[in-house]
């Protein structure tokens, strides 16, 4: 495949979505519902802005979204009482489907909302963008309307754009570009056409959610993308640019953490780079040192990728939907 | 809501229910309030946030959507009567520099932002009040000119509703101001003002031995200090305000160059003009006994006018105002309406709700009063365009 031409065909910009009325239209003519995901954690600070904006532009002035959803993991903070009050339907992610426990993570919520939501369209938007507007929903959202071959499409906040020094750099942040990256271009260059294949902003068709595996942690955008480009290839992606995104930054030491769970999350799909690694093999423990006056300190953290399966294989959800079990290899079965 | 009012307790009596219909917007005002706040508009620089306004007013199916040369932004709602006009304006312009963060937080109760109460929620108010019209059903027999003013604030000098008055073809009967804040509010008359920079230059070749003093901050001292000792009478009432003073870039350089930010308010032009006198008297003798060289340029002058407390239109508001528990806290005011009591307009400004740490970077409004407020301005608008708030002839 020609990756310009995938990139030209299959990457947007948030201003061409800008005639809500249309996609109104076409919404409707297609019959599709749509979600929209907030996760959160301890989210106080910027949940009510977002729920807001996204309540009154995209429900009350143009009914894009049929619900807003948080998916919370157990905030100590007013996360969840902010979201109520300000007409979000929130949810313990702990109370939803309780026979199959709690795990802590951002995956479990992702995986969990796919159970309790009711949409044909799930779009997540992460809880902690400070300068939130309706383009991070309706801009991942509009691709799927309009292009019914379309199933993942993931945002960018980094445009390639000439300026006055020259051509700016363009990419994702550091673990993309220090990891994600050089294992795409390695194993699957086609995927490095993705400009920030870890952002945490996506809108996806419940068809593909419910067939792919969750990562409760780190690895669930990364492992999303394996599974899809495997079952769907690349032109079930698409990608939006929303311009700026302001959130909180994370420290090195948090990045790092974040680069061994995507790691074990990669190597975890080994069978398809060709090679059979077994998991169990390999540490579950990432080192990182901490100094204090003049003595140094190996700090060592568990991190576990654990994985939810793909929804449609529990016989709960497929009784709540209708819907037939398709494993992976395409063949079906009633629940 | 009913169609037509006999009088002002009619429209009091309708108050509760406006109430609960401005509480069923509140995501709307606030969304409204969150994006309008988060586009900088310095003053001179209010074109994007005119044109988000713009576009809310079209959406609402306002006709004559525009802007004018000056960077205003119109939005008419068609009234019976094409004779009869309601100017409503808010500034559309902030005190705060584009390269501050502008990002609003929003929290339960309260929301912060850099120029939020001064006046993004007015600009928000006016982009809601179309859908928070049709929603109460309120058709009014006079045109309502909804208005972003640019220009306003500083050496902007109200430019934005002068040029509109001084173009405008449509007759104006009326007009209210909207402010963030505060909630009782009441300004129905504007004082006497004059707003001016002292800019202070001391020569490179300054002989510091003979002076015995340092540079552009201790003359600028001295002028302030001779501010200070002009005798201010309590009645009329008077103020000077030394707004800011920029001088030196680090802690050892002596600056060469300083200015001094001033606004002088009173409820007489006599004063004004006195006090600008001794101002000019100030800087002669500051230059001479320094040799630094002290200019004074005026950016905006004020000539006091207004209602009288018995104007129908402030006899109206006070009682709408009453009414909802409010204590009208009358202020005169250099803003939009000291352009429209100038030119024989009948106008008032009133506050949406309650504000802390205003003109600071974390200027923060509080959500729940804010639906007293809107009630407050509703009532005022149907009053007016009820006739209620005319002179008798």
């Amino acid at each position: 495949m020609n990756l310009n031409d995938w990139i030209s065909r299959n990457t947007f910009h948030h201003s061409q979505f800008w005639d809500l009325k249309q996609l109104i239209e076409d919404k409707e003519k297609l019959g599709l519902t749509i979600s929209l995901c907030l996760p959160t954690l301890n989210e106080e600070k910027t949940i009510g802005k977002e729920i807001i904006l996204f309540k009154s532009e995209l429900m009350d002035r143009y009914p894009l979204v049929d619900e807003i959803a948080v998916v919370d993991s157990g905030s100590i903070d007013k996360t969840r009482e902010i979201a109520a009050a300000f007409g979000a339907d929130v949810y313990l992610s702990s109370e939803i489907l309780p026979q199959v426990g709690e795990k802590k993570g951002k995956g479990e919520n992702l995986w969990k909302a796919v159970y309790q939501l009711k949409g044909d369209i799930i779009c997540y938007v992460d809880a902690d963008i400070a300068n939130i507007h309706p383009r991070f929903a309706y801009g991942l959202i509009a691709p799927l309307i309009y292009n019914e071959q379309m199933k993942y499409v993931k945002a960018f906040y980094d445009r390639p754009l000439a300026f006055s020094q020259g051509v700016r750099p363009s990419g994702g942040g550091r673990v993309t570009e220090i990891l994600v990256r050089p294992l795409f271009s390695l194993f699957f260059p086609e995927l490095t056409c993705l400009i920030q294949p870890l952002s945490g902003e996506y809108a996806v068709r419940r068809e593909v959610l419910e067939q792919i595996p969750f990562p409760i942690g780190y690895g669930v955008e990364t492992a999303h993308i394996l599974d899809v480009y495997q079952r769907w290839g690349l032109d079930a992606f698409g990608q939006t640019d929303l311009d700026q995104r302001v959130h909180r930054n994370q420290s090195t030491l948090s990045l790092g953490k974040m680069a061994f769970g995507i790691l074990r999350t990669f190597l975890a799909r080994s069978e398809v780079l060709g090679s059979t690694a077994d998991m169990k093999q390999f540490s579950t423990v990432l080192r990182q040192f901490q100094a204090q006056n003049e003595k140094y300190e190996q700090i060592e953290h568990e991190i576990v990728e654990e994985e939810r399966p793909p929804m449609n294989t529990l016989p709960e959800y497929r009784e709540k939907f209708g819907k037939e079990y398709i494993s992976s290899k395409g063949t079906s079965s009633t629940g | 809501m009913k169609k037509s009012y006999q009088n002002i307790e009619e429209i009091i009596a309708e108050m509760p229910a406006i109430r609960e219909i401005c509480i069923s917007l509140r995501e709307t005002l606030l969304a409204n309030l969150v994006m309008l706040g988060e586009i900088p508009a310095p003053t001179f620089h209010e074109a994007a946030r005119v044109n988000f306004l713009l576009q809310r007013f079209s959406e609402c199916g306002l006709t004559s959507t525009s802007s004018d040369e000056c960077g205003n932004g119109f939005g008419i709602l068609p009234g019976r009567d094409s004779e009869r006009n309601i100017l409503m304006l808010a500034h559309a312009d902030t005190v705060f520099s584009a390269q501050r963060n502008h990002t609003v937080s929003v929290r339960a109760g309260k929301i912060t932002g850099p120029g939020i109460a001064d006046n993004s929620l007015g600009l928000a108010v006016l982009a809601t009040l179309p859908t928070l019209l049709e929603k109460l059903e309120i058709k009014l027999n006079s045109g309502l000119v909804l208005m972003g003013a640019a220009r306003s604030l500083g050496r902007g000098d109200l430019e934005g509703i002068r040029f509109f008055l001084e173009n405008n073809k449509i007759p104006i009967t009326a007009g209210i101001c909207v402010e963030g804040v505060r909630l009782g509010r009441l300004s129905y008359a504007s004082a006497g003002m004059l707003r001016g920079e002292i800019t202070c230059r001391v020569p490179e070749e300054y002989d510091w031995i003979r002076r015995g003093a340092t540079g552009a901050i201790l003359v600028l001292n001295e002028v302030v200090n001779r501010i200070l000792g002009i005798p201010l009478p309590r009645r009329p009432q008077t103020s000077i305000a030394l707004g800011s003073i920029e001088a030196g870039e680090g802690f050892n350089i002596i600056p060469t160059e300083g200015i001094l930010r001033f606004e002088v308010r009173s409820e007489s032009s006599e004063i004004v003009r006195q006090i600008a006198s001794e101002l000019d008297d100030i800087m002669a003798e500051v230059m001479s006994k320094t040799g630094a060289e002290v200019t004074l340029d005026i950016v905006a002058r004020r000539e006091p006018a207004g209602l009288t407390i018995g104007h129908p239109l402030v006899k109206q508001t006070r009682e709408i105002m009453n009414a909802l528990d409010l204590r009208p806290h009358i202020t005169p005011s250099i803003s939009e309406i000291s352009v429209m009591i100038a030119r024989g307009i009948p106008a008032v400004t009133i506050g949406i709700t309650e504000g802390e740490r205003l003109q600071e970077p974390r200027e923060t409004v509080l959500l729940e009063p804010m639906f007293t407020g809107l009630t407050q301005l509703v009532a005022v608008l149907l009053a007016i365009d009820g006739g209620f708030c005319n002179e008798p002839e």
